[in-house]
């Protein structure tokens, strides 16, 4: 209904062909990309460089998986269009530990059983990650705030929060 | 996603001059609401104009002491940055009342403005929606409307303004610039969105070609008597059912200027003088206070499911005037409503 018909659709596309070389700094590599321009961040970490740890989960910027940082920043991959994105540095979970050494955060989440199913677990820690580089979370109840847009539906969050106060205490 | 072609925007001027080329073109700049949009097929422009590198990220202040908050200043820089924090809480308050971290990291502030509803059937491409396809009807008012509006509703649509940031802007009386062909122009924070009524298609006064380039907020901040109060279905990350923007200015317990701003109730912030022209000169206290909510909440009207709204707007008035009174205003993080 609110859609124009398949042909205007189809004629759209045709027209719409162009892809747009993106150069990005991914865990320190420089990666060099030519991509449709509706290509979210998220889908070209997963699909193009095959970097699968940040996931899609609503795929619709509400549940957090597909958390990344940008420049230093925690944002949603699945509502970033990686054009938008040249020239910017991209760190996924892939890229936190350092020398062959969990980063903190990872080994926190070990350390309190902070995950069952793991599905949100790379999200979780990207966002934790961005949490501490903020400075803006002090108490426990300024963590479950700021991490309000991370979602566990296995119910961890008792021991993310421990977690993450662990990750804080120690960096 | 709908197939579309991409290009930057060099500057303001050249911003301007894409846009003003191809109607079927629209600026993006955060991309948190036009993305999400555009995958659920509401929105399918054949251009996005990338305006996110353009220079408006400076909060700057003004001659007269106010500030000036360039369109695409982070939301969450917005809030943390220190003339924010100090001089204008209730505006960091009600932008750390909405969205999550990573959205506030994304999001831009003329973006915030021009979100659209989280209307069920406007973001629902086969339901009928005035808003999304003129004409078509609305599914709202006769449908589950648990969220939608309770003022300033008309027959074509009962969809809220979804934004926390807008309502303490809308108490603020900020003012928007935008630039366009004709030249740049302010318009009043109370003029900017508009009420649905038979034009519920349109969210905003801004015209399709002008962009917005910054934010003014004027000098008077009432840092001391302010309260943010936001109630939503879970503790974070929703949106409001109600909202309320309070500011006081006090002189002992007397009242000599009073703002009011409601959100989840309405097309845009809800605000009426007469509900703030009541409080002045009195004192504080509930009967000053329950003057002020029946008249800010005059001609409220409930479609079924969203009829509670009435109520509840009116307690949380009457808390979070006594909050801004008593200064002390509604955390953002501990959720308890004192």
């Amino acid at each position: 209904m609110a859609r124009s018909g398949t042909a205007e659709a189809t004629r759209q596309t045709a027209a719409v062909s162009q892809k747009i070389p993106v150069t990005l700094t991914v865990n320190g590599t420089r990666v060099e990309l030519v991509i449709a321009p509706w290509t979210t961040l998220l889908d070209a970490l997963r699909d193009r460089l095959d970097l699968t740890g940040t996931k899609k989960g609503c795929d619709h910027g509400q549940c957090g998986a597909c958390t990344v940082l940008v420049d230093g920043r925690r944002i949603n991959s699945c509502l970033t269009l990686a054009v938008m994105k040249q020239g910017a540095e991209v760190t996924t979970v892939e890229g936190l530990a350092a020398n062959g050494a969990l980063h903190p955060l990872q080994q926190a989440f070990i350390d309190h059983d902070a995950f069952q199913c793991g599905y949100c677990t790379s999200g979780q820690i990207c966002s934790a990650a961005g949490l501490i580089a903020e400075g803006k979370a002090r108490t426990a109840d300024e963590i479950r705030e700021l991490m309000s847009g991370n979602i566990c539906r296995c119910g961890a969050y008792p021991n993310i929060v421990a977690a993450i106060q662990q990750a804080m205490e120690r960096s | 996603m709908t197939p579309f072609h991409y290009s930057r925007a060099s500057d303001v001027a050249d911003a301007i001059s894409q846009i003003a080329a191809d109607p079927a073109a629209k600026f993006i700049a955060g991309g948190t609401n036009l993305i999400d949009l555009m995958k659920y097929d509401v929105e399918h422009p054949a251009r996005l104009i990338d305006i996110s590198r353009l220079p408006l990220k400076n909060i700057e202040e003004t001659l007269d002491g106010g500030l000036l908050i360039g369109a695409l200043v982070p939301n969450s820089d917005l809030a943390y940055h220190p003339l924010i924090e100090h001089r204008y809480p209730l505006l960091a308050s009600a932008i750390l009342a909405g969205a999550s971290q990573q959205l506030r990291n994304m999001a831009s502030t003329g973006g915030n403005l021009v979100q659209r509803t989280r209307c069920f059937y406007f973001y629902d491409a086969v339901t009928p929606c005035n808003k999304r396809q003129p004409g078509s009807g609305c599914s709202a008012i006769s449908g589950i409307n648990r969220i939608n509006a309770i003022l300033g509703t008309s027959e074509a649509c009962i969809a809220t303004h979804p934004s926390d940031m807008c309502v303490a802007l809308a108490a603020l009386e900020a003012k928007v610039h935008v630039a366009g062909p004709a030249g740049a122009r302010a318009i009043a924070f109370s003029d900017f969105h508009r009420l649905p009524g038979d034009t519920p298609e349109r969210d905003t006064n801004l015209a399709s070609d002008e962009i917005i380039t910054a934010i003014e907020i004027p000098p008077k901040g009432f840092s001391a008597n302010y309260s943010y109060l936001k109630i939503r279905d879970r503790l974070s990350y929703a949106f409001a059912l109600i909202s309320v923007a309070a500011a006081l200015e006090l002189e002992g317990d007397t009242i000599k200027e009073a703002r009011l701003a409601l959100g989840g109730v309405a097309h845009k912030p809800w605000r009426d003088p007469a509900a703030e022209a009541a409080l002045r000169g009195q004192h504080v206290g509930e009967s000053a206070f329950a003057k002020a909510a029946d008249l800010l909440l005059q001609g409220a009207r409930g479609y079924g499911h969203n009829s509670f709204k009435i109520g509840l707007a009116r307690r949380a008035i009457l808390r979070t005037l006594s909050q801004a009174a008593r200064g002390t205003p509604q955390s953002q993080s501990v959720k308890k409503i004192r």
